[in-house]
């Protein structure tokens, strides 16, 4: 899903190349309040699992595979800022290294794998949080959500930037139709991907998802009866 | 464990010494930069336009061979175009406009155009970027990035992501490995929680290197600066030799236009 070079004219390149920048200028600066000085090695070594994970195919039912683009999963397992730096990183390497989308391409990619899915993911996400039960399977559901909408989401905006700066003279209604039903059903894979990876992440560490921390509580430890009366330690 | 060094990212990369190898990277990411930007550039419906897409090819496999990337190294380069090949094939039939006979289809005629446009300049791109990976080392990339002014904390993202990468992706073959040896054939269902669960434990392991990493560094002074040394100088002559790529590609764009 990387637009390689040449897709999409000078001015929508140099535009997104914009936005992507600005993205990444914000991002640095919120992924500061999210991983304080930890900033360097830890969203190093996510990107790092984003890139690997991304090389895993799942098996996501009737006989087919899938592997994930990660953007909403990212956001909610480690925060939306220092989710879209990872994305922005893998999507650096993937170009420079693997020739994989167009290097005049990666603010275009920037912009939709690591702005709009990232924004959309963890947008649908925190919007559904509160009208969901404080469960785990509510933040379960609600990433679920975000993470199914953000891929053909990312779609849609692709095709709109190829409406305004694309290089051919295409029926925008037909592309439209035929990007957003084939990604809906990717968007599927991804969300059923990311749910059973949450799940299991959840499930071990819940106090890693930044997205969980509303579940967190302090730990069931008593003191001995006698000493106080079944305070909780903190 | 028990691999070779190099992993996924070190894969892409062809040892050797010859002048391409020997460049500073940052002067050949700006090259590539340049090169895909005049690819870029060049009008489609131009009636010369295949006559400077086969100029391009000329100059990039020229760069090839005198960087010795093996001609099969570069066809593996070019199988991430695959996905995009599609959308191309698809462009005829769906654009508007004049259409044409061919083999009994109805395809468009400026759908035809604009597709053999955007095979062409992929391809060169693609082809140009592979070069680029072939003859620079990961790390040496990183280094480029960060002379060409990348913020400081995305070269240091990037660093560790590149460092990294090979112990992670390590570490998911290994559980592969072990799922593998335990009967776990990946079909029916259950096989998502499975193989998810190996990602999820992926995650709490990288997350968990990176906090160990950090607490690693602050042990030995780190203040969270990278640490480089002055960078050298680039002579005129190194740019030009980087530069003659995108230069060739710029004279027959220009040469196109003038004469076309």
């Amino acid at each position: 899903m990387h637009v390689p070079d040449g897709f999409l004219d000078a001015p929508t390149s140099v535009a997104t190349g914009a936005v992507a920048a600005g993205t990444v200028a914000i991002a640095l600066r919120g992924a500061r309040r999210e991983l304080d000085e930890r900033t360097a090695p830890l969203a190093g070594l996510t990107a790092a699992f984003v890139f690997a994970v991304q090389m895993v195919n799942f098996p996501v039912g009737a006989g087919t595979s899938g592997h994930l683009v990660g953007g909403a999963l990212t956001a909610v397992l480690v925060g939306p800022w220092t989710a879209v730096l990872c994305m922005t990183v893998v999507l650096v390497v993937q170009a420079v290294l693997f020739a994989d989308g167009g290097l005049t391409a990666l603010g275009t990619n920037v912009t939709l794998l690591g702005l709009v899915a990232v924004a959309v993911g963890y947008g649908a996400y925190r919007l559904l949080l509160p009208v969901l039960p404080r469960t785990r399977t509510g933040v379960l559901v609600a990433a679920g959500t975000g993470a199914f909408l953000s891929v053909p989401a990312a779609a849609v905006t692709f095709v709109g930037l190829f409406a305004a700066g694309g290089v051919a003279d295409v029926p925008l209604g037909t592309v439209l139709a035929a990007m957003g039903g084939v990604h809906l059903l990717i968007g599927l894979g991804e969300a059923a991907i990311s749910v059973a990876v949450l799940a299991a992440v959840l499930s071990v560490r819940p106090d890693l998802v930044h997205g969980a921390a509303h579940l967190r509580r302090p730990a069931d430890l008593a003191s001995r009866p006698g000493l106080r009366d079944r305070e909780p330690v903190r | 464990m028990g691999a070779g060094h190099g992993g996924p990212l070190g894969a892409a990369y062809v040892a050797g010494t010859s002048a391409v190898h020997r460049l500073e990277p940052h002067t050949k990411l700006v090259a590539v930069l340049a090169f895909a930007l005049v690819v870029v550039a060049t009008p489609v419906h131009a009636p010369w336009a295949p006559a400077a897409y086969a100029g391009y090819a000329v100059l990039v496999l020229a760069a090839a061979a005198v960087a010795r990337v093996p001609a099969g190294r570069l066809a593996r380069g070019l199988l991430v175009e695959v996905p995009f090949v599609v959308f191309a094939l698809l462009l005829p039939l769906v654009a508007r406009g004049p259409r044409v006979e061919v083999l009994g289809l109805s395809l468009s005629e400026s759908g035809l155009t604009a597709a053999g446009g955007l095979l062409a300049k992929a391809t060169l791109s693609v082809l140009a970027a592979t070069v680029l990976a072939a003859t620079t080392e990961p790390r040496e990339l990183v280094r480029g990035l960060q002379r060409l002014r990348l913020p400081a904390v995305l070269v240091q993202i990037l660093a560790f992501m590149v460092r990294y990468a090979d112990v992670v992706t390590g570490e998911l073959r290994r559980m592969r490995v072990a799922r593998e040896s335990r009967g776990f054939r990946g079909r029916g269902p259950g096989a998502l929680r499975v193989v998810a669960t190996s990602a999820g434990a992926l995650f709490v392991r990288s997350y968990e290197r990176g906090e160990r990493v950090h607490l690693a560094m602050l042990s030995r002074g780190s203040t969270g600066r990278l640490v480089t040394g002055p960078a050298a100088a680039v002579p005129l002559q190194a740019w030009l030799t980087a530069l003659a790529l995108p230069l060739g590609a710029g004279a027959v764009l220009a040469a196109g236009m003038l004469l076309g």
